[in-house]
């Protein structure tokens, strides 16, 4: 028998259990206790937990257009730096991922970066203008299979155009990612409205705006029988109406981000633009009925809306500044440190959440298998024991827009597997792909 | 203190001390030669990315009354008109050598992020900025209430302020209810609640729609600048809608407590929130504040620059 490509000795799967993985063209060959065959390369995963690779249903990768905040290389290459395995390109590139055109050329630079896939996500509406439907049946039958579409920067406000949309995509069983941001009540806003706005003398962006947003489109989703997935919830009342819609039986699904998780909008106070994001940091309360939310799985996955920018996008006033942060190289430790650290989740529930649900839900039928032999070897090891602190110089993002700068967070992503071949090795990136 | 960015930056005996100051330096300016000599060879800078004629000018007169020397760098003609950002424009400042920077900005939170950053190391004195605090626009206010209503005592314990209009934008609102509370006195806002921000019922001050039933009691009514904007934003249906409620005109002027003061942070939008009558009368305190304005921020950057209050009675 010709040695394994590597073999993960000891390492706990999501359930707590030890087990040898053994790795071998590009699938799992074997996970038992004792493997005894032989091993290219063998890896401790004593102090270590193994996970399906992580898949991000919210990437903002920038290319076409804004090649100096983010390439599809960088960013899969931060994306195998935090984990992952897949990422789903935002259509709001420069041009717009409105035609089968664009979202080809970006699944195309997924595959010759070869860190990770890169599933584009269509715009709902030509230019994200929220007018006239894209190209959405030419960009399900291209080569890049889009299912999930998405105006994401900007919300499908229009309601008949929402509601068009829901319908149009049952052809071939599509999802609206919606970003649920009422413009007319968030017209030059810049943060969380409420006390903090208050002081600072900041435009408020009330809990409302996206509130209103999805209970209309839960309603619409209902009412044509369609898909509907929320990106990242920030609010309390926004947990309060996904769960009646689900109990309803409405099929929605909905995301938060780990920054959600963590920060809240005091941070506002410094004026330092590293904090401002669409859509915006929000309450202590809120972010406690998020953690609950996702632990019980009314929130059903973590999406890091990784939204690189150059520097001068953010040294600079505050409603100046662009909205965004990085998400791909933290997120896991943010999940850890948030969820598993306080008890809420356990590493079962974070597979399910960062990994498994969002392939179901992006349909990414080669990512989330179940960590058994035979599966793609698609797969992130990582050490919860360790501590590592956040240093916005050594991101691998061409940006370096994070707000942990400084941070010291639990959890260390050490190898990340991709079709059977380490992008990550003890934390190193390896130079496979178009290194 | 390195900076006047926010009255939150402030104590109760630091206002008090810029207050007492303040009081030493007003005799100067009483004085035939207005001049000390205190900031001679210092050079300050009045950075003002929005139009502000009033405290422009009253910053460069305190300045100059110091001895400083005073650029002026204003938003129209310079290279802040021309999408400079506030960093290069911060270096630029720093290589010049300016020791203090006031300034005015339509961003709030600018004098902040200028306070903050590593783009320069002199003073930043925030003369405004956008729709959050105008700190010596409520130090001169609580000098001149003081001034005239002031118990004997340093602060304003036992005096009862009214701030009127749009509080939701004003900058001297935030400002002025974070001193005057510090100061103790109670403050009432009074507007439309279409005009009062979320999140108000934090602040230490009490919230009223009704402009009537408040005038009777308070010592001072400080009326705030309607701007043209707002008119057609949905804020209130129309000016004289407005202005039937919430402007102080004769009438309501009758209606004040004996000794009480009127006040206006200007520019004053006559017929507006405000009747040319009251403007002028006696109770009105309008163009005292504007002098009052100089000593105030010669205190200002006599506390930040020369090190230190001015001992009450030394010359």
């Amino acid at each position: 028998m010709k040695p394994a490509d590597y073999l993960i000795k000891g390492v706990s799967l999501p359930d707590g259990k030890k087990a040898d993985i053994a790795i071998s063209d590009g699938v799992i060959a074997s996970l038992s206790n004792g493997f005894k065959g032989e091993a290219n390369t063998i890896i401790d995963g004593s102090e270590c937990v193994a996970l399906p690779g992580l898949v991000d249903l919210h990437t903002h990768l920038r290319e076409p257009g804004r090649e100096d905040a983010e390439t599809v290389l960088s960013g899969s290459r931060a994306g195998a730096k935090g984990g992952f395995t897949a990422l789903s390109a935002m259509a709001n590139t420069s041009p717009v991922a409105d035609t089968a055109g664009v979202v080809e050329q970006v699944y195309r630079l997924g595959q010759e970066a070869g860190l990770l896939d890169v599933f584009p996500i269509g715009a709902v509406t030509q230019g994200l203008k929220g007018e006239a439907l894209s190209e959405i049946g030419a960009m399900a039958d291209s080569v890049a299979r889009v299912r999930v579409f998405s105006d994401d920067g900007n919300c499908v406000f229009d309601p008949l155009v929402m509601r068009r949309a829901l319908e149009y995509i049952k052809k071939f069983g599509g999802l609206i990612a919606q970003h649920a941001q009422d413009p007319r009540m968030t017209i030059g806003s810049q943060m969380n409205e409420g006390v903090v706005s208050a002081r600072l003398g900041l435009k408020g962006w009330p809990a409302v705006a996206e509130e209103a947003i999805i209970a209309r489109d839960v309603l619409l989703a209902d009412h044509v029988k369609s898909r509907l997935h929320i990106c990242h919830l920030t609010t309390a009342g926004g947990v309060e109406i996904i769960r009646w819609a689900k109990a309803r039986g409405i099929d929605v699904t909905a995301e938060v981000t780990p920054h959600h998780l963590l920060l809240t909008d005091d941070l506002a106070s410094s004026y330092d633009p590293v904090y401002k994001v669409n859509p915006p940091l929000r309450t202590e309360s809120d972010v406690h009925a998020l953690r609950e939310a996702l632990a019980d799985g009314t929130i059903d996955i973590v999406a890091t809306d990784h939204a690189p920018h150059p520097t001068e996008a953010k040294e600079c006033e505050w409603q100046e500044a662009a909205f965004g942060m990085l998400g791909l190289e933290t997120a896991l430790s943010i999940v850890q440190k948030t969820m598993v650290d306080t008890g809420l989740m356990n590493w079962v529930q974070v597979a399910e959440r960062m990994s498994i649900t969002p392939a179901r839900i992006g349909g990414y039928e080669s990512h989330g298998q179940a960590l058994v032999s035979g599966s793609i070897a698609n797969l992130v090891v990582i050490n919860p024991t360790q501590k590592w602190t956040v240093d916005r110089d050594l991101v691998v993002s061409n940006s370096s827009n994070t707000p942990y700068h400084g941070h010291e967070l639990p959890g260390v992503v050490a190898h990340t597997f991709y079709k059977g071949v380490a992008t990550l090795i003890n934390g190193n990136l390896t130079s496979i792909g178009g290194m | 203190m390195r900076h006047l960015l926010s009255i939150a930056d402030l104590n109760k005996s630091e206002a008090i001390s810029i207050l007492d100051t303040a009081s030493e330096l007003a005799r100067v300016s009483d004085g035939a030669v207005k001049k000390l000599p205190t900031l001679r060879g210092r050079t300050i800078v009045n950075l003002f990315a929005e139009d502000s004629t009033r405290t422009r000018i009253s910053f460069e007169a305190a300045a100059k009354r110091l001895s400083a020397d005073v650029i002026n760098f204003s938003a129209k003609g310079s290279s802040l008109s021309k999408g400079e950002s506030l960093k290069d424009t911060a270096m630029t400042l720093q290589a010049m050598g300016a020791d203090a920077v006031v300034i005015r900005h339509p961003a709030s939170g600018a004098a902040q992020r200028l306070a903050d950053s590593h783009w320069m190391s002199g003073s930043v004195v925030n003369a405004g900025d956008g729709t959050h605090e105008h700190p010596s626009q409520a130090l001169l206010d609580a000098f001149t209430i003081r001034k005239h209503l002031g118990m004997g005592g340093s602060d304003l314990t036992g005096l009862s302020v009214a701030i009127v209009g749009d509080i939701l934008h004003s900058r001297v609102a935030r400002s002025n209810v974070l001193l005057l509370s510090m100061l103790g006195a109670k403050v009432t806002l009074v507007a439309p609640p279409t005009l009062l921000p979320v999140g108000i019922d934090s602040w230490p001050a009490t919230v009223s729609y009704d402009f009537d039933s408040v005038i009777p009691h308070v010592d001072v009514v400080m009326m705030l600048r309607v701007q043209q904007e707002r008119m057609s934003d949905l804020f209130f249906p129309n000016a004289r809608e407005y202005s039937r409620y919430f402007g102080l005109n004769t009438d309501r002027m009758a209606c004040m407590k004996k000794g009480a003061i009127v006040m206006h942070p200007g520019p004053m939008n006559r017929g507006l929130e405000i009747s040319a009558e009251v403007a002028d009368s006696a109770r009105s305190v309008i163009t005292e504040q504007v002098t009052n304005g100089v000593s105030v921020r010669m205190a200002i950057l006599y506390v930040l620059l020369a090190g230190g209050a001015l001992e009450v009675g030394s010359n």
